[in-house]
């Protein structure tokens, strides 16, 4: 059996966005970059299943810039068997990710992809059951518990209501929530070693998919300030307060 | 069961401006060469704060071409001003009447955060290997005593250090020669200081704590090229420091504070201090309406000639400052610290090619001209210990009449944990609220710093005694932690002494400061700390 694992490039969680000075985007000179994090996850859950025998291949796949390729870098050092980056130039829409992909799946033939369950750039999370519609295969979201059976697999949804359990059948996609394992630290003589594992490159514009995007951004914008809170005296003044100056009762 | 080992020509703990210049020049010299840096940053330049007004000499020697091969070193100093301030007033001091070492010209405005990842990408095009989120935790010395190489931590300890799920543990990584290019106080350096006592016979090392923020601004305020530094006011004549205003490129100020840790009032904030000065009409202007995007401090040097230690000891080298090779009056360190790592590289190839002896690296560091600068620089500091005023005048009759040349060294008589006076003898002072626009607290400035420790780990500010805090520290000195940390790592609530360790910036001023030196810094887990972007 083989994974195929999604990853992408974003703005490390720990760094304070910044809205560019004209609106059209964030910055991201010299901005710490990492591996979105339920992708993490979805790499470690492909790395499991191959260690545990019952898968063969786990293969890494990104779509985006030249410095992409660190992610599936990071994916090869935590045990994916080898890499694809299929280098664009600038941002794609999930649409045109999941175009790319599904030709990619025509000649990889995974069994399962797995990928996180939404990016947290644009916090689109679409890539996954784009893909499963475009494909026509069966599709698992935000899962939390993931068990390989010979056809088919059991995942465990987290859902509003609580938790789901489906069973699908393959091949699939899964798309992983952060509740499904931690992923493991890379080592020093894995990052070494994945030095040397291949990562092949394919330019995105030579795969002959229209992957033009189709929303045009307006404008970015920082959301309103927070006006700090007040303290009043007594219940009389916050019921004044409540219904003179908010205006909600 | 012993842990797993790698050998390596050298290893090189710290990817800063010494520690990726000393392994560009040996990869220059010898490609054969396997070389390792360790760093604790998640990347490269997560951890570098500098000013920074750049001298290019080191990095002309080390990569002449720098220039045509894209070096993020391009905004020439154009202006300079220097400034008296008092709390309304401000008198401008003539720049021809300034030191040559105060002379910017010919110099850069720069990130130094920017200049050591393309520092670092130059290494490892030559084949160097960097592992940016892999702190050196431990010294291993060999039977004979000599250095055999570094460990890394081991990552996925929880906080009483039983192993998560995902543990992974630490390696060794042997050199024949290794290489600590820590910055100020590394936390290694100060064991290699101590058990080959490469300071006996210096005065004791001397610090300072800087500020910077970048701030974007409006291009009426903005004078790209602008250098421009400031003493006195709000500091009072008995403390030592400055401010440093540098107008970059895309219209963003860098600005910063620098205050010595001899200070001797428990009460200073140096924090406050910084946010305090901002408020001076002629700051206040340049920034008004601006937005502050971006916060750090780091502990730096300032004990020159006098404190450096022996920068050799069997089977390593001690470089930048780690060992303290800034230069004061100069108020740089990143070109030094490029100079003694080209000077590392050239002892490291003697050593195994023609086994020659580490020592060789005092012999080349005094030949050079990284010593002649230090040791005219050398007086300036001490002369402060007079106060602002005869100490300027001293400077400027050692700086600009004698060209340093003065016939005696001013010693530096005490460390500066030993500086502070009791509380109830000091006066308190109380500092004006910040306005969330010019001046900040310390919780939105940690914000900006992006700094991050996984939870649940051991926490890596260690106590030597619990109880101290409370039982003398507080009551000696009103606990000075809770004011010389720049970001509010440590507090009293309800005499308890709490160390929120997660918001650490590695500054090590703690560690520096502390009044019995009961705090040490120890590494955290692997890519924690501060995610600084253009420092």
């Amino acid at each position: 059996m083989k994974i195929l694992v999604a990853v992408k490039r974003v703005i490390d969680y720990n760094v304070q966005i910044r809205v560019k000075e004209d609106g059209s985007g964030v910055q991201t000179d010299n901005v710490k970059m990492s591996t979105n994090p339920p992708d993490d996850n979805a790499v470690e859950e492909a790395v499991k299943l191959r260690e545990s025998g019952k898968v063969k291949e786990v293969v890494a796949i990104t779509v985006g810039e030249e410095k992409a390729q660190e992610t599936v870098r990071k994916a090869l050092a935590v045990g994916a068997d080898r890499g694809i980056h299929i280098k664009t130039e600038n941002y794609i829409e999930p649409l045109g990710v999941a175009k790319i992909l599904k030709k990619i799946v025509e000649k990889e033939k995974p069994d399962l992809i797995f990928m996180g369950k939404q990016a947290i750039d644009d916090d689109c999370n679409q890539t996954g059951q784009m893909l499963s519609a475009m494909l026509g295969w069966s599709q698992g979201t935000f899962a939390s518990k993931v068990e390989l059976k010979e056809k088919s697999t059991q995942i465990t949804r987290e859902v509003d209501e609580g938790l789901e359990t489906i069973e699908i059948n393959l091949p699939a996609i899964v798309t992983c929530d952060l509740r499904l394992n931690e992923p493991r630290y890379a080592s020093l003589p894995n990052i070494m070693k994945a030095k040397k594992k291949p990562i092949e490159q394919l330019i995105a514009k030579d795969l002959g998919v229209d992957i033009a995007n189709r929303i045009q951004q307006l404008k970015v914008e920082e959301p309103p300030k927070r006006k700090g809170g007040v303290k009043v005296a007594n219940v009389a003044e916050l019921v004044s307060k409540l219904k003179n100056e908010a205006k909600v009762i | 069961m012993p842990r797993e080992a790698m050998e390596y020509d050298v290893v090189i703990v710290g990817a800063g401006p010494a520690g990726l210049a000393t392994a560009i020049k040996l990869k220059q010299s010898d490609s054969n060469l396997n070389i390792c840096i360790l760093e604790k940053g998640s990347e490269v330049g997560a951890h570098i704060l500098s000013g920074n007004v750049f001298e290019t000499r080191a990095l002309d020697e080390l990569i002449p071409k720098w220039k045509e091969q894209g070096a993020p070193v391009k905004t020439r100093v154009s202006k300079e001003k220097f400034l008296f301030l008092g709390k309304n007033r401000s008198i401008s001091w003539p720049t021809w009447l300034l030191p040559s070492v105060q002379k910017n010209h010919k110099n850069y405005i720069i990130s130094l955060a920017n200049l050591c990842r393309w520092l670092a990408e130059q290494a490892e095009k030559l084949g160097v290997e960097i592992f940016p989120g892999f702190p050196a935790s431990e010294i291993l010395y060999k039977e004979d005593g000599s250095i055999k190489g570094v460990a890394t931590l081991d990552m996925g300890l929880d906080k009483d250090g039983n192993k998560k799920e995902g543990y992974q543990e630490g390696m060794e990584l042997h050199a024949k020669i290794t290489v600590f290019a820590e910055g100020c106080r590394g936390h290694l350096g100060k064991q290699v200081i101590k058990k080959y006592g490469l300071d006996s016979g210096k005065n004791p090392q001397q610090y300072g704590i800087g500020f910077k923020e970048i701030w974007e601004v409006s291009e009426q305020q903005h004078d790209e090229g602008l250098v421009m530094h400031t003493a006195g006011w709000p500091l009072d004549n008995k403390t030592y420091g400055g401010s440093f205003v540098y107008h970059a490129d895309k219209k963003q100020i860098y600005i910063g504070y620098v205050i010595g840790l001899d200070y001797q009032n428990p009460h200073l904030s140096p924090f406050d201090e910084f946010q305090k000065f901002k408020t001076h009409k002629e700051i206040k202007k340049m920034l008004d309406g601006g937005k502050r995007i971006a916060f750090g401090a780091r502990a730096l040097i300032e004990g020159g000639i006098q404190s450096l230690p022996k920068m050799y000891m069997p089977g390593g080298l001690l470089i930048g400052c780690d060992a303290g090779t800034l230069n004061m009056p100069k108020i740089k360190g990143s070109h030094t610290a490029m100079k003694s790592g080209i000077i590392a590289a050239e002892t490291i190839i003697e050593n195994i090619k023609n086994k020659k002896d580490l020592s060789i690296y005092e012999e080349k560091f005094k030949k050079s001209w990284i010593y002649k600068e230090l040791h005219a620089a050398r007086n300036v500091k001490p002369s402060f210990r007079w106060g602002l005023i005869l100490g300027i005048i001293f400077t400027g009759l050692d700086q600009i009449l004698f060209k340093g040349k003065f016939p005696f060294t001013l010693k530096h008589k005490h460390a500066d944990h030993e500086s502070l006076k009791p509380a109830n003898i000091m006066k308190k002072i109380n500092y004006p609220k910040p306005d969330g626009k010019l001046t900040f607290d310390k919780t939105s400035s940690v914000y900006l710093t992006g700094t991050n420790h996984t939870e649940n780990q051991p926490v890596h500010l260690k106590l030597k005694d619990p109880n101290l805090p409370i039982s003398y520290t507080l009551q000696e000195y009103d606990e000075p932690a809770q004011r010389y940390c720049p970001v509010g790592v440590y507090e009293v609530q309800k005499e308890k002494f709490v160390i929120n360790s997660q918001n650490c910036i590695h500054c090590k001023t703690c560690d520096i400061k502390e009044p019995s030196q009961n705090i040490t810094w120890v590494v955290p887990e692997g890519g924690g700390g501060p995610k600084y972007g253009n420092m």
